[in-house]
């Protein structure tokens, strides 16, 4: 028998005895039931590592890169390791904020619209008639056609696309809301109209008459007569600088800031009589049209252009940049149609022929281009660089197209022609999700003034209009180089002239001859000094640059039997 | 033929009735939020103009004393209580937000030299030039004439500082010698002696509890251990040292006022040079004290204005001053982080936000987020020179706007002096001392 006591487990049969708990309290000392010992296996600690990107495979990865600001940093030279955690841990957030950016794309409602035609058909056969009867009332409403006696019309719809401006050459200008059909005023100002904008608000905009550009309130009363701005052709408002843009028939570009009323920039293009003229929306920057084919992209602060670019090599007709500012489409009199990669400037990304040169081109938000040629406009709403074009939709005006548009946040494209007004429906062109901070059609009067506030808080000075508005927040190279630029010509320094002029105390004492000595003394002085401080700070560059520890030199300083045939220096 | 096209329900976009909030919808997407660097530089600098703006750090001042005020205690669990000990004696107790004193009485013959607060808070020591230490209730007595000290011990020697275990009931007191005493007995437990000198502060370690250090006359700073027999170490410096403060959250590093206008932060396992050197005062730097986060430090200085430093930072970020204001002798940071005490020479005690700018009382959290914000902003654009600038700006009055050009020249000439010399001296014979090797000249164990 085995004598040794057997260890007694929780999970073996127990004796009557023994498999009594002892309790400790009272209270569960009257407990009858088994009492089952469950071992808890201490809990183990995991240590997340960091990752390099975003490891949630559920998100869709071109999502995630169109919210991505770029690559991230893996703290490769950062000097010390505090830093270096620093750098990690942003990451960390940086992630995590583009995680829920991705994430917020559910919470969007609206449907972007389409058509899809059946066998058989073709989308470029729908006319407008089709579509009306095959959408809802609300919708049906948007198409509509204005009679106007008072053409060439132009028109301008505001940033959150709600309300619609007209105007008429012959003085005729009418503000509303056209979605509501609220008309604001019509006014005649019995002058030329050249163009027509609204200001950053609905209760303002600017008409560029025969003369001077006046500013009227959305009751049609004259607010303000800018005489600076005369001879206007064209206006251009740019929302976030706050900066009404016009382009005159003597060249000249001018800027006015509507927050303070000054100019902040105005000076001769140089380019003859402007006639055609569109903002950048990334950056502000101002696209000139000229007549010799090319076009030139302006700031208000810099008197010549940023850049120039060669598009046709008859006059421009027509030019339009996508909302992104990175697509400029040009047209020429040549009947073509070229797509440039406006940040690259190196030749065009396709290049399309027309049957009849193209008046005007617009593009919406989501890509969709307008073009216009004598009574027809056609719209293709594929990226023409991308498939083989197709009309998309086809609309017929009663009279020449003198402007087109599309209205922001809406499927739908105004053209005004000499006769009136058409509100063309483009399913499929505008933005169905907006921002209510950016732009909200349904903005109440309190929202709005609210909006006014902040937007002139962050009103964006005239100086940040260039050509890459994100250079503030990148690392200031251009200073480094800078600074090892003049590192560099301290080697290459000439001494400075000395211009010495003796003293002369005395008149008759010490000739001319004595004053060219010492002039020459003070000069080789001069000299010597300028060089010896030269070669301390030479010294000290050569001193402060270190030679790294895998460099190994060309020729070392160790003879060699084959230094014989070295030349001999005297 | 299937369309689709956009069709808002305005009931999805608006509010119904007025006392809804806005609905607001929101589309992330970067290609409809244009020029997103240039408009938060601008965001950036507004925030910092803002700042500027708002920032009007003076709460208020407490009056009531009838002569300078010479220190404060500090309650450790009533964020609401402040004592302060003035030249003549006095004692006031003040309720900080009715900025009303509730106690007072004449505690000592002289000045008061020091109160501190017992652990469990419940009374208070003050000491003062008649050698005595007293110990009151921390409640205010029924009648005003019973305000009798519960206890009163006489000291052998003349005391001039006071502080108090975190813990347990034993407090040091410093003098011509340092005693540690039991609250309960009237002898002290140990005198601890390094050479004739008189320590002018004595303070407790916060966390390494029974470690505490004192200043004393003869420019050294002196640590001691409570268990031990001995002091422990010495090191002096180049001047003297007027008040010692060590760090609420890092147990080894303390900070220092000096006469030389300088503050010194070291660290006690290396105390051959401070950490760090804190600049900025144009005369003798009298008080110090430690935000409990132990991420800053205020001082009060002789040249009339209190500073607010970063630990690690060699030049103040922030510069309180008044016209009225004359010679700070004391300076406190309240336990919540919030405030800033200052006593002056001219009776008064002010209080100070501690950060100038922040908006008091309860944030909503709409606020709270674009106070969030803005912070973030300014941190982001910090180095941007016209951001920097705005950030860094403050008036200073003329005295010590003067007192600093001279100061600068007075630094230049010696640098250049210096330099001269190396360059006409023996290559290596005058080898280049960093500011921190000079502070300290001495280190005795």
């Amino acid at each position: 028998m085995d004598k040794r006591k057997k260890t007694k487990r929780y999970l073996n049969e127990v004796d009557e005895e023994q498999g009594k708990t002892k309790l400790k309290t009272i209270k569960k000392a009257n407990f009858n039931g088994d009492i089952i010992k469950v071992e808890m296996k201490p809990m183990k600690y995991k240590k997340k590592k960091f990752q390099g990107k975003i490891k949630n495979s559920s998100l869709d990865p071109d999502i995630i890169k169109k919210y991505s600001r770029g690559k991230q940093i893996t703290g490769k030279g950062v000097r010390t390791n505090f830093f270096k955690e620093k750098v990690k841990r942003k990451e960390v957030v940086l992630e995590y904020a583009t995680e829920q950016a991705v994430r917020s794309e559910v919470l969007r409602n609206e449907i972007e619209g389409f058509i899809q035609a059946e066998d058989g058909e073709r989308t470029s056969d729908f006319r407008q008639k089709d579509i009306i009867e095959n959408v809802d009332i609300t919708s049906a409403s948007k198409n509509f056609n204005l009679k106007l006696d008072f053409g060439p019309y132009k028109h301008n719809y505001t940033k959150n696309g709600r309300h619609l401006l007209l105007g008429g050459k012959r003085g005729h200008v009418a503000a509303f809301d056209w979605i509501a059909k609220r008309l604001h005023c019509e006014i005649n100002v019995m002058e030329e109209v050249t163009d027509i904008s609204w200001l950053h608000i609905e209760t303002m905009f600017a008409v560029a008459q025969k003369k001077w550009v006046y500013f009227y309130d959305n009751q049609g009363t004259e607010m303000h007569c800018v005489k600076r701005l005369f001879d206007v052709n064209l206006l251009e408002f740019l929302p976030y600088h706050f900066l009404l843009a016009a382009a005159s028939r003597q060249g000249f570009l001018s800027w006015l800031d509507v927050s303070i009323g000054g100019l902040v920039g105005h000076y001769n293009s140089n380019l003859g009589d402007i006639r055609i003229m569109r903002q950048n929306p990334s950056n502000g920057v101002l696209c000139v049209g000229g007549g010799k084919g090319v076009v030139s992209l302006w700031s208000p602060k810099e008197r010549e252009p940023l850049a120039k670019l060669l598009c046709h090599s008859t006059p421009i007709s027509s030019l339009a940049l996508n909302s992104t500012g990175q697509q400029l489409v040009t047209s020429g009199l040549d009947n073509s149609v070229k797509i440039w990669d406006i940040r690259k400037l190196n030749g065009s990304l396709a290049i399309y022929k027309f049957m009849n040169p193209i008046s005007h081109i617009d593009i919406s938000h989501k890509g969709t281009m307008a073009f216009s040629m004598g009574k027809t406009c056609h719209i293709y709403n594929k990226k023409l660089y991308e498939d083989q074009p197709q009309i998309y939709l086809r609309h017929k005006s009663d009279c020449n197209i003198q402007d087109i548009g599309f209205c922001p946040y809406e499927d739908v494209l105004g053209i005004s022609s000499n006769t009136g007004f058409d509100s063309v429906l483009v399913p499929g062109s505008g933005l169905g999700n907006f921002d209510s901070f950016e732009s909200n059609p349904f903005q109440t009067k309190s929202q709005r003034r609210e909006n006014e506030v902040h937007a002139l808080m962050e009103k964006v000075p005239a100086e940040f209009i260039s050509l890459d508005p994100s250079t503030i927040a990148g690392v200031d190279v251009q200073t480094l180089h800078d600074k090892i630029e003049a590192k560099k010509s301290l080697f290459y320094l000439k001494p400075p002239k000395v211009d010495f002029k003796s003293r002369r105390k005395m008149k008759g004492k010490g000739g001319s001859v004595n004053a060219a000595k010492n002039k020459q003394i003070a000069k080789n002085l001069a000299r010597k000094e300028f060089i010896q401080d030269v070669r301390s700070k030479k010294k000290k560059v050569i001193s402060s640059h270190k030679v790294s520890e895998d460099f190994i030199p060309l020729e070392s300083n160790k003879s060699s039997v084959l230094d014989r045939f070295n030349k001999k220096i005297k | 033929m299937k369309v689709k096209i956009i069709s808002r329900n305005p009931d999805d976009y608006m509010r119904e009735t007025k006392n809804e909030l806005h609905k607001v919808k929101r589309n992330y997407d970067p290609d409809l939020h244009p020029m997103e660097a240039t408009r938060e530089y601008v965001r950036a600098l507004n925030a910092t103009k803002l700042e500027r703006v708002f920032a009007k750090p003076f709460v208020g001042n407490l009056d009531g004393h009838r002569d300078g005020v010479s220190v404060f205690g500090k309650h450790p669990s009533h964020l609401s209580t402040l004592c302060s000990g003035a030249y003549n004696g006095e004692v006031r107790v003040w309720d900080l937000p009715s900025r009303q004193s509730t106690r007072n009485f004449i505690a000592h013959d002289g000045f008061v030299r020091g109160i501190c607060y017992t652990n469990r808070g419940d009374r208070f020591i003050t000491i003062g030039d008649d050698k005595a230490i007293k110990f009151w209730n921390a409640e205010k007595p029924e009648d005003e004439e019973d305000e009798e000290p519960i206890n009163t011990i006489l000291s052998r020697t003349s005391i001039h500082g006071i502080s108090h275990h975190r813990k347990s009931n034993i407090y040091a007191t410093s003098g011509e010698v340092c005693y540690i005493w039991d609250e309960t007995r009237s002898e002290p437990l140990k005198t601890l002696k390094w050479g004739v000198d008189t320590l002018h502060s004595v303070s407790f370690n916060q966390v390494e509890t029974s470690l505490l250090a004192a200043c004393a006359s003869d420019r050294s700073i002196i640590f001691y251990d409570q268990r031990e027999v001995k002091p422990l170490r010495k090191v002096i410096l180049t001047m003297k040292s007027n008040k010692l403060a060590w760090n609420p959250q890092q147990a080894f590093n303390f900070t220092v006022a000096n006469e030389d206008f300088n503050l010194y932060t070291f660290d006690t396992r290396q105390l051959k040079n401070p950490i760090k050197i804190h600049y900025d005062h144009v005369s003798a730097v009298t008080d110090v004290d430690y935000s409990p986060t132990g991420k800053e430090f205020v001082t009060g200085s002789y040249d009339k204005t209190v500073r607010i430093y970063e630990i690690h930072k060699s030049h103040s970020r922030e510069i309180y001053h008044t016209k009225r204001m004359q010679r700070v002798v004391c300076v406190g940071w309240s336990y919540d982080s919030k405030y800033v005490f200052s006593g002056s020479d001219e009776m008064n005690i002010r209080l100070w936000k501690a950060k100038a700018h922040e908006k008091l009382g309860v944030a909503r959290p709409r606020e709270k987020a674009n106070f969030n914000y803005q912070e973030a902003l300014k941190e982001k654009y910090a180095a941007h020179p016209q951001i920097r600038k705005i950030a860094r700006h403050r008036h200073v009055p003329r005295h010590v706007y003067n007192a600093q050009n001279k100061m600068r020249k007075i630094k230049d000439k010696e640098q250049k002096k210096e330099g001269n010399i190396r360059k006409h001296s023996k290559p290596g014979t005058k080898p280049f001392v960093p500011a921190k090797r000079k502070t300290v000249i001495k280190e005795e164990v």
